[in-house]
């Protein structure tokens, strides 16, 4: 228990995927600059890594142990696939669902931070429950780091920037101020890595 | 199917990718890469070359079978292109370079979702020659090389105060710990694109001046 406990906390913030790995920043800098729209890419996103990580513990299990030089194209392949299935159930089961997080989908089947979390959950050799967790909290740390800078940037258009600054260049310090911030959490359980 | 082409073009293609449209600096594309591993010039230097030789081996594979690909499933084909050769280009640089390959880490497999790579065979490799397809991806890798080299060497002299690992201020330097950490990557990153947005509006600013004097 303390073990999942532990790897939730330290997916959710000691080693955010957008502030300690770089991962998913596309979407990041993307779709951060409207609170609502970047709450719900970060929803979608923890959807899709459950997915992730589920087909990831089923490939570790039964395909890879006797294809090990197949695991990039089998995750992606079969990441992409069942993504695109899971959307098709749900935009026939509830189009209301669909309609919130459809767009997004496509968008991130194949990001960075969704392969990096079955990378990750392969090289630490997590579990089905152990991966699940992980899964949970690496998405609702999307959805915080999402949800943070969207909050700042909807300020930031209001306020005074330099012209030349707009765009990308602030955005990436407003990032790194961030990031920052997040280092903090580094001390929140001692001794562990 | 290998129509005349000038050398001029192929000239240009490589080019363009190395500063006018830059992949980092310009087209702000891959930055996952180009953030997570630039803490040291030598990763930097790794990462670029590696997504080099993945880009230039997938421009020249899917430039040579765009007409076989059918429309409908070119994206899943260019990825699994992609992932093969990165594959490749994993295993390659665990044997050559096991230190390296270490410090990468999950990084070397992600080079399959590198945008850069999939927008470059949608972009141009899928409807050009291989030997115009084979300049852009040099062009555009060496760009991306380029991009991390200066990051992860900047990055290195004002974290670690050495260059290549060779110490260049002496005992004496305090160094910037934070840039080699990862808020260093965003906020130097951002100081660069300040720096390049600076210039690029000097630049136009001049031309405009001269273009009054002389009407």
């Amino acid at each position: 228990m303390g073990q999942l406990v532990w790897i939730f906390v330290s997916a959710l913030l000691i080693n955010n995927f957008t502030f300690s790995y770089f991962l998913g920043l596309c979407p990041f800098f993307g779709v951060s600059s409207r609170l609502a729209t970047a709450f719900r890419l970060g929803l979608a996103n923890i959807f899709v890594m459950v997915i992730t990580s589920l087909c990831a513990s089923f490939l570790n299990e039964f395909i890879l142990p006797h294809a090990p030089y197949l695991r990039l194209i089998s995750f992606i392949v079969v990441i992409a696939s069942t993504v695109q299935f899971v959307e098709m159930v749900i935009k026939k089961v509830s189009p209301g669902l669909f309609r919130a997080l459809g767009i997004f989908l496509p968008l991130i089947t194949t990001n960075c931070a969704i392969l990096a979390l079955a990378l990750f959950q392969t090289s630490r050799s997590y579990g089905l429950l152990q991966g699940l967790v992980f899964a949970v909290g690496a998405g609702g740390g999307l959805t915080l780091a999402l949800v943070l800078m969207a909050g700042i940037r909807e300020e930031a258009e209001l306020s005074d920037i330099p012209a030349l600054m707009r765009g990308t260049a602030i955005n990436m310090l407003i990032a790194g101020i961030l990031s920052l911030a997040f280092m903090g959490f580094a001390g929140l359980f001692s001794g562990s890595a | 199917m290998s129509s005349p082409t000038e050398p001029g073009q192929a000239y240009a293609e490589f080019v363009k990718g190395l500063w006018k449209e830059n992949p980092t600096f310009v087209q702000v594309l891959g930055m996952c890469p180009a953030l997570a591993v630039t803490n040291t010039a030598v990763n930097g230097l790794a990462m670029g070359v590696a997504t080099l030789f993945v880009l230039l081996m997938s421009s020249i594979l899917v430039s040579s079978l765009r007409r076989l690909i059918p429309k409908q499933v070119r994206i899943s084909t260019y990825i699994v292109i992609i992932a093969t050769f990165v594959t490749v280009a994993d295993f390659a640089l665990q044997a050559a370079a096991p230190a390296v390959h270490k410090e990468l880490g999950a990084f070397v497999p992600l080079i399959v979702v590198n945008c850069i790579i999939l927008g470059r065979q949608e972009a141009f490799a899928s409807r050009n020659t291989v030997w115009l397809s084979a300049m852009d991806a040099l062009g555009m890798g060496s760009g991306f090389t380029g991009a991390l080299l200066l990051l992860g060497s900047l990055r290195e002299i004002l974290g670690k105060g050495s260059f290549f690992g060779i110490s260049l201020f002496g005992p004496h330097f305090e160094p910037w710990v934070i840039m080699i950490l990862p808020p260093g990557g965003f906020l130097m990153l951002g100081v660069l694109l300040l720096i390049f947005a600076w210039v690029k509006e000097r630049r136009q600013h001049t031309s405009e001046q001269a273009r009054e004097e002389a009407a």
